[in-house]
């Protein structure tokens, strides 16, 4: 037990080391503004003037950012839900092609994806707009979707879905009343994660946007920091409230994260 | 059984009715990856395709105005590969993705074995430990710069007071920016490589250490003559994909240094960015995404060599 107890403090000394500029930014974030200086090593003079002005400037990316996750969570979901059970449970043609475009996807660079949607979206008048974010976000999310989806998926015993398509269910029934609701976790892991990843996407906010009437949270605290930074608790206000999805995720959807992490989450 | 048939009997499927229960069974059945499959043609494929033909066109923002886009041969590439900034973007693309790989792999193992000692509170630790990983890659290289800023840095605040004089430019400074950056992309990658590796030293038996202690291997010798052989297939998978995913790293050097100072942090990928969407000049960009893309590529193969045999057993 007493060695237990040690590799507890050691273990609390490694993640107080890893944890550090986690710290260190909502450190900074409560320091009063316009301190150039060097930041105390405590919020002494507690100020919440970086997160007002976080808020005026980048309130309306927060909300951008939270309409183009949302987005783009309900068209990933929708798209590869169906995907993952055909890989799951049908013997189709082309469902090895699916798959290996699927494991594919997932090693092109994002910014050769941008690079031709550009011109793409031009044509198209796709640029600076959500609908065209939460398309090309989808890149992030509908293939980590399928993959997660279809190992759970597979796990549904074939049995179960015969035993509807006997009790007279057709195709798309038993997908939707019995598939579905036993795949719950699976959905939920893909769900967050896609929104997680979207949440974070810099990449597509820069390319795909050149004006300001559609800026995502990302985009908005790089041209932040893009120009010379007079007042870093703004900075770091809005790093914070740019990280809140990852703090509910990791405090309120615990169990689901490991579960995403293994099955093949890489950013 | 009966897909089988009538996959076999293709001449007498299509004599008959188009609403014939099977045939109508399995449109059906296909409908349920059509979206998919037209979201990544769209989405992948073209962009690919797209990029191929765009890397051999001089496309520029004129192409917007005028729709021309002339065929050039093999200019942007020839243009791309003698650029002076060619050899550096290439040598920084093999050191950061070498040195984040080594560190986040060593460091993450390191702490994947400690996890495995069973002692209070190491899950809520071990969960802890994913928050690097979860928040935005801007959000960590906006901490991370104020973090390394040169005069009122705190990495520097605390190094002058132990070392007195010592005052790096860490993303200033030529010769030290693409250690930072690689240092931060470390941090950022060790939650995944613990993870994926604290995953693959649960699956090990413990019988096997047991019966291991019992020939007298363990610390070490048990780390070599189990733990290592067991954990390969994983080690592989999380290499493999920490070289491709690493190559096509943007965020973070963007986020802190924008490839500079004079280029010392530039690599394919930024340099792809530089070229398309700083100058304009998508052709060029499209001959730098296609190398990165042909190096990611052969990378891609060897995961799915590797993908496959851990499927296979």
């Amino acid at each position: 037990m007493r060695r237990g107890w040690s590799n507890t403090a050691i273990g609390i000394a490694l993640l107080a080391v890893m944890l550090f500029p986690v710290y260190w930014m909502v450190n900074v974030s409560l320091q009063p503004s316009g301190s150039a200086v060097a930041t105390p090593w405590f919020p002494v003079n507690l100020s919440f003037e970086g997160y007002v002005t976080a808020l005026t400037q980048q309130g309306s990316h927060l909300l951008t950012s939270l309409v183009v996750a949302a987005g783009t969570v309900v068209f990933s979901v929708a798209v590869a839900a169906p995907a993952a059970f055909a890989l799951a449970h049908f013997k189709v043609r082309g469902a090895n092609v699916v798959l290996f475009a699927v494991l594919i996807s997932q090693m092109v660079p994002g910014i050769v994806i941008a690079n031709a949607l550009y011109s793409a979206y031009t044509e198209l008048g796709l640029l600076n707009s959500v609908g065209g974010l939460i398309l090309a976000d989808s890149t992030h999310g509908i293939p980590f979707a399928i993959l997660v989806m279809r190992a759970f998926m597979s796990t549904v015993p074939a049995e179960v879905v015969e035993a509807a398509r006997v009790d007279g269910a057709g195709q798309i029934r038993t997908f939707v009343s019995v598939v579905l609701p036993m795949s719950r976790n699976a959905l939920i892991t893909a769900a967050l994660f896609t929104f997680l990843f979207t949440w974070s996407d810099f990449l597509f906010a820069l390319t795909l946007t050149t004006t300001e009437d559609v800026r995502p949270v990302t985009l908005g605290l790089f041209t932040y920091i893009g120009t010379y930074v007079n007042d870093w608790s703004a900075v770091m206000a809005t790093a914070v409230l740019a990280s809140i999805p990852a703090f509910v995720l990791l405090l309120v959807a615990q169990r689901f994260v490991a579960a995403g992490v293994t099955s093949g989450a890489v950013k | 059984m009966a897909e089988g048939m009538s996959l076999a009997l293709p001449r007498q499927a299509t004599t008959t009715a188009w609403w014939s229960p099977r045939r109508r069974e399995r449109l059906l059945q296909l409908a349920f990856l059509v979206p998919a499959g037209l979201y990544l043609v769209a989405f992948f494929g073209y962009p690919l395709a797209q990029n191929i033909v765009m890397g051999f066109q001089e496309y520029t923002t004129a192409t917007f105005y005028t729709g021309e886009a002339p065929w050039v041969g093999l200019a942007n590439y020839v243009d791309v590969a003698t650029s002076a900034v060619f050899g550096t973007a290439v040598l920084n693309t093999a050191l950061f993705t070498i040195g984040s790989i080594a560190g986040q792999f060593g460091i993450g193992l390191a702490v994947a074995l400690f996890f495995r000692h069973r002692f209070p509170l190491s899950g809520v630790l071990r969960s802890l430990l994913l928050l690097p990983w979860l928040i935005p890659l801007i959000v960590s290289g906006a901490v991370w710069r104020w973090i390394l800023d040169q005069d009122n840095g705190v990495l520097n605040t605390v190094l002058g007071s132990l070392l007195g004089g010592l005052h790096p430019g860490w993303l200033t400074s030529t010769s030290v920016a693409l250690v930072a950056v690689v240092l931060v992309n470390i941090w950022v990658g060790i939650p995944f490589n613990t993870t994926i590796l604290y995953g693959g030293l649960q699956d090990i038996p413990q019988e096997l250490y047991e019966a291991a202690a019992l020939d007298g291997a363990t610390g070490w010798r048990a780390f070599r003559h189990v733990t290592w052989p067991l954990l390969r297939p994983v080690v592989t998978v999380v290499l493999v994909l920490g070289v491709v995913y690493t190559l096509k790293v943007l965020d973070i050097i963007l986020g802190l240094t924008g490839g500079g100072p004079a280029n010392a942090t530039q690599t394919l990928a930024t340099q792809s960015y530089h070229l398309s969407f700083q100058e304009f000049d998508f052709g060029r960009g499209a001959a730098m995404g296609n190398i990165l893309i042909a190096i990611s590529f052969v990378f891609a193969l060897l995961y799915l060599r590797v993908a496959r045999r851990a499927d296979a057993s």
